[in-house]
């Protein structure tokens, strides 16, 4: 017999770990990893490479020399950052721009706070708000790259979201933008072209969210309230001028929106740890979203309203406290 | 253009002086009668906030120090008497000198004399540790190992060996303001005098089980014999409950009790090596004459020997 | 909707797998030493010396103070010492050593099996004899039962709640006398009913137990018909959740209302006793028969004999663990209870007490710590914490000492059950630094409220 250990209570685990929710995580996002794949062919393989590579990479790196401390890329937050990163790209983006976002996102977003579960905002928004105002140019060409599938024409201009900026900017009703471009919602909801990788397809998005449901990695408040105030903010304007603000569904299934509540607002570290925080943070995200969509200037405003509601995490977490057993 | 430039500078001098006069009145109001003399004592002081001499900091010290009639309630450890010289001369007190403390680790029981029998696998923390159970060797009363002392030390005095798995005070970087002994919940580490030339003379064992107990879990474990009480001609060494303690303000530091333990439960620090047991009488008057000469001058004024 | 506790919670995997085995009774060893310590409050103060002899059931104990209980010899035989010995966590308590000889009870003590259904009237005769035969919870805290059911006279009870819940993995003791002594604890009950004068009686069961559900129900069935004294006692199937066996969970699943902080059950006209216990009552008050032995699940799925033993008090684990074969190879830790809140047994020579109830072999897979990580806030503490605490809150806040904000967030309000350790992602050690401070907190706060009063 072996010496016996001795511990405090509790003597059992659950099976979960950072690594195997950091997992779980990555599973979740292969649905729209596969889609990207698949309509924009290599580009979107190089650019996921890359930004995985350089993102796991940098982490290796700054633990080993600048830290100095045991490193952390086994528990896959890397990974995470990096496809999350990818997806946020436009297939067209060379490999170093993916490079850039990445020593954004781990370097200064991420470990210079200490790692994994110190950052204040979330890495991979970090990364990619820094290249759409570094690259406008680089990070607003969509489209181009020839797909795995044929048949698609992949050269578009711009997002759906952009194009009706444009187009309301020049007089234009929204009726006659979605005639000239042959908007579908059924061709949004499966393939969305003209957009950030992750962005194509919604479908691939909700697969991914159920999974994460599923496997109990995330409680659904976040992306609902997102989702939710999203659709009646939307839902208000539409109904008071259909011919200048977008319908509730067009504004749930285009741009980021999905892609964001879900994998992004939903990060454990830069989100509010209780529900009604949750619920409270999620509707943060949803106005700010919408006001930068209907009366700003860039056509799309997820990463932004992300960015701008991880710093009020704190306050959340600090007046969102959940009910206590026998405290009234 | 000339104009607004004149404007602004003017509006803001305007501005610039009212709120002088606004903030002077206001310090003037609300100022807070403070004697002098603590700014002038924390002055003094050695400013590291340790707590050691039993106040939230130094300027609390400082504070007491002014408000009481005599220095014989406040001594700052970490200061030593130099300080305490310095206190006094700012508020015309008398200071009665301490002969300097070191802290001392109370336990033998490295590696090789305490077995380990079972694998700790909790938290890194002595005081975890203690509460949940005897501790990772047979011995009750022993050094746990988890470096709560190394932690509470501000001064970066103490460090685990990893070779005995003991914590090891470094003499000139100890203060002696006490926080290790505060943070140890096996009581081990004992403030002592420093001794002359820090040569000093410990019981370095707890462990209050019966001999044999004692000794089965712990090769060097003090087995409350009492050989060093009997050897001890200044009748410095008490034993109770089986574990011996030298008063370190009666011990002469002969070390006859060094040579009488069985178990080498008793350390005797910084002396000359002792020579081989064969050469012993051609040597050991050298060493006892020196340590009986260092002796008459210690008592009365101890700080002088430190120098 | 099966009732359940309204915050957190665990599901730990269930691992029952030693429910199937029926009670045996342990050979009485040769020799035995019975602990004074084994109540919450005052040890005993032992009454015997080296020389006496003794029989089964003698006092050998006696109680110092109020919170504390008598101790009784658990076998018949000489007394070889009184003295410290090594506990299972290898700390010195004071000891009885018997030499058994024989096995001679004491006059008065009813040994046969017949169930005695008679309801004596006195309450006060129910207690003392209660009290007289060292009847303490067995549901793990060891309280002494006698001073549990005499509340002060300011507060009164109105409902009692037996603890069938057994909601840690692996135990089957008490699922084992549910089964097999149903009626002897529904008569158990009724005695406590009577000294609370309370109406109802609901005894708690998890839904993973249907077999105890069933002779629990229809001992309570069958009770009620022979006397009106059984009348209110009822069987509550509750969903399965960890912790549902602690008290104020209990309470709060089965009657909705919260105990409030640093409060007892009493103060919301509860009162909660495991079954183990009430057999215990119905041992003491119907037989007069000390508490002298308790049922011990031995258990683990690297143990190759699953069972549950009649242990007598005071006997050695080690000598159970030798009767069945000996620890296993591959066994890396022995714990004494469940597995959420049990102690690590670093002294295996240490003898059972009369709250043993579970001696579990883990491997070195299923109990070793990871490395800790970094927390990831992901709140999966804050989610499984029954009593709706923030434990990685709390864990910063004790590693940096802050009293005050730890006394805030409601540090003396865990439970220590574990949840938080279990659920955390990241491996951190939240119990065993909040335990630590929980501890410093409440002194604290007794220290500033002792004065007062």
């Amino acid at each position: 017999m072996n010496k016996l250990l001795v511990s405090p209570s509790p003597h059992i685990h659950s099976k979960t770990s950072t690594r195997s929710l950091m997992l779980d995580v990555v599973i979740a996002l292969l649905p729209s990893v596969i889609v990207s794949i698949l309509f924009y062919g290599w580009s979107a393989v190089t650019i996921l490479a890359s930004s995985v590579i350089f993102c796991v990479l940098l982490e290796y790196l700054i633990t080993r020399y600048l830290l100095r401390r045991p490193n952390t890329i086994g528990d896959w937050s890397a990974v995470v950052t990096g496809i999350i990163l990818a997806l946020n790209l436009p297939s067209t983006a060379p490999w170093w721009v993916a490079m850039i976002g990445a020593v954004v996102a781990i370097g200064v977003a991420k470990m210079t706070f200490g790692g994994l579960g110190q950052n204040v905002f979330n890495p991979a928004i970090t990364g990619r708000v820094f290249l759409l105002i570094s690259f406008p140019a680089i990070m607003t060409t969509w489209g181009g790259a020839k797909g795995f599938i044929g048949g698609v024409d992949a050269v578009s201009g711009a997002t759906p979201l952009g194009i009706v900026k444009e187009g309301l900017a020049q007089g234009m009703t929204l009726d006659q933008i979605f005639d000239l471009n042959n908007f579908s919602y059924a061709q949004m909801l499966f393939v969305n072209i003209g957009g950030s990788a992750g962005e194509i397809s919604a479908l691939a998005v909700i697969a991914g969210f159920i999974y994460l449901l599923a496997r109990k990695v995330i409680r659904p408040y976040i992306t609902l309230s997102v989702l939710l105030t999203v659709a009646v903010f939307s839902g208000i304007f539409w109904l008071i001028d259909p011919s200048q603000y977008t319908d509730p569904l067009f504004n749930l299934l285009t741009g980021g929106v999905l892609l964001g509540s879900v994998f992004m607002a939903t990060d454990y570290v830069t989100s509010p740890m209780s529900d009604k925080g949750g619920i409270i943070f999620g509707i943060g995200i949803g106005l700010i979203t919408m006001l930068i969509r209907y009366f700003g200037s860039y056509p799309e405003g997820m990463s932004f309203a992300i960015l701008i509601m991880n710093s009020t995490v704190p306050l959340i977490n600090k007046f969102c406290k959940q009910k206590k057993f026998g405290r009234a | 253009m000339t104009t607004t430039i004149i404007w602004t500078i003017v509006a803001i001098t305007v501005l610039g002086v009212l709120l002088a006069v606004v903030l002077y009145l206001v310090a003037n109001k609300f100022k807070v009668e403070e004697d002098p003399r603590i700014d002038e004592v924390e002055k003094v002081m050695p400013g590291a906030n340790c707590g050691g001499c039993g106040f939230a900091g130094c300027r609390a010290f400082a504070q007491s120090c002014v408000e009481s009639a005599s220095l014989d309630n406040n001594f700052c450890p970490v200061g030593g008497n130099e300080v305490m010289k310095k206190v006094a001369a700012v508020l015309g007190l008398e200071v009665h000198e301490k002969a300097p403390m070191v802290a001392v680790v109370r336990c033998n029981g490295t590696c090789a004399n305490r077995p380990v029998v079972n694998g700790y696998d909790g938290l890194k923390s002595c005081k975890v540790k203690a509460a949940l159970y005897s501790g990772d060797t047979g011995c009750f009363y022993g050094c746990l190992g988890c470096g709560d002392c190394v932690a509470a030390c501000q001064f970066g005095a103490i460090s685990m060996d990893p070779q005995t798995g003991l914590p090891v005070v470094d003499e000139e970087k100890c203060t002696a303001c006490g926080a290790c002994v505060k943070a140890c919940p096996k009581k081990i580490i004992e403030l002592r005098n420093k001794g002359p030339k820090n040569r000093r003379v410990f019981v370095s064992c707890v462990n209050m089980e019966k001999g044999a107990t004692a000794r089965k879990a712990c090769s060097a474990a003090c087995i409350g014999c009492g050989k060093c009480a009997k050897a001890c001609p200044f009748g410095a060494i008490t034993v109770e409950h089986n574990v011996a303690y030298i008063d370190f303000n009666k011990c002469k530091l002969c070390r006859k009790c060094v040579a009488e333990c069985p178990t080498g439960a008793i350390h005797a620090v910084n002396f000359p090596a002792l020579p081989p047991k064969t050469e012993q009488p051609a040597v050991k008057p050298v060493v006892a004459q020196s340590a009986a000469g260092a002796k008459p001058e210690v008592k009365p004024e101890p700080q002088k020997k430190e120098e | 909707m099966k009732k359940t506790f309204s915050i957190g919670g665990v599901h730990p995997d269930d691992k029952k797998i030693s429910a199937g085995c029926r009670i045996e009774t342990l050979p009485v060893p040769k020799t035995v030493y019975i602990s004074m310590a084994q109540h919450l409050g005052g040890p005993a103060k032992a009454v015997v010396a080296a020389g006496d002899k003794v029989k089964t059931g003698q006092v050998i104990g006696e109680p110092t103070g109020f919170i504390s209980a008598y101790v009784h010899s658990s076998v018949s035989g000489t007394v070889k010492s009184v003295g410290l010995r090594k506990d299972i966590v290898g700390i010195p308590v004071v000891h009885v050593e018997i030499e058994v000889e024989g096995d001679e009870w004491m006059e008065g003590i009813d040994t046969s099996d017949t169930l005695v259904t008679d309801i004596p009237q006195d309450p006060k005769f129910i207690v003392d004899r209660i009290k007289s035969n060292g009847v303490v919870g067995l549901g793990g805290a060891t309280f002494p039962t006698n001073v549990k059911l005499c509340p002060p006279p300011d507060k009164k009870a109105d409902i009692l709640i037996l603890n069938g819940a057994e909601c840690e993995p692996y135990l089957t003791s008490d699922y084992r006398i549910m089964i097999e002594k149903p009626r002897q604890i529904v008569v158990g009950a009724a005695l406590m009913k009577r000294v609370l004068g309370v109406g109802r009686v609901v005894i708690g069961i998890e839904e993973n137990k249907p077999e105890a559900i069933a002779s629990m129900g229809e001992a309570a069935k069958a009770l009620a018909a022979v006397s009106p004294d059984y009348s209110g006692i009822e069987v509550m199937t509750l969903k399965k959740k960890y912790p549902q066996g602690g008290e104020k969970q209990l309470i709060d699943a089965v009657v909705h209302r919260q105990v409030k902080s640093m409060g007892l059950p009493i103060d919301v006209g509860a009162v909660v006793q495991n079954v183990a216990t009430s057999l215990a009552v119905y041992d003491a008050v119907q037989k007069n028969r000390p508490l002298i032995d308790n049922t011990v699940t031995v258990t683990g799925e690297c143990f190759p004999k699953q069972s549950n033993l009649l242990v007598r008090v005071g006997t050695p684990i080690s000598y159970i663990i030798d009767y069945l074969g000996g620890v296993p190879e591959t066994a890396a830790k022995v714990v004494s209870g469940g597995p959420m809140m049990g102690k690590a047994i670093s002294n295996l020579d240490a003898a059972t007490l009369k709250g043993t109830s579970s001696v579990l072999f883990l491997t070195e897979a299923q109990t070793k710590r990871q490395p800790e990580t970094n927390c990831i806030r992901c709140g999966k503490c804050a989610e499984a914490c029954p009593m709706g605490l923030e434990p990685f809150l709390l864990n910063k806040l004790a590693r940096n000492g802050m009293m005050d904000e730890l006394e805030q967030n409601a540090v003396q309000d865990c439970i220590e059950c574990g949840c938080c350790l279990y659920s955390c992602p990241a491996y951190i050690p939240l119990l065993d630094t909040i335990r630590m401070a929980k501890g410093e907190v409440i002194k604290i706060i007794r220290s500033r409220t002792a004065p007062k009063k």
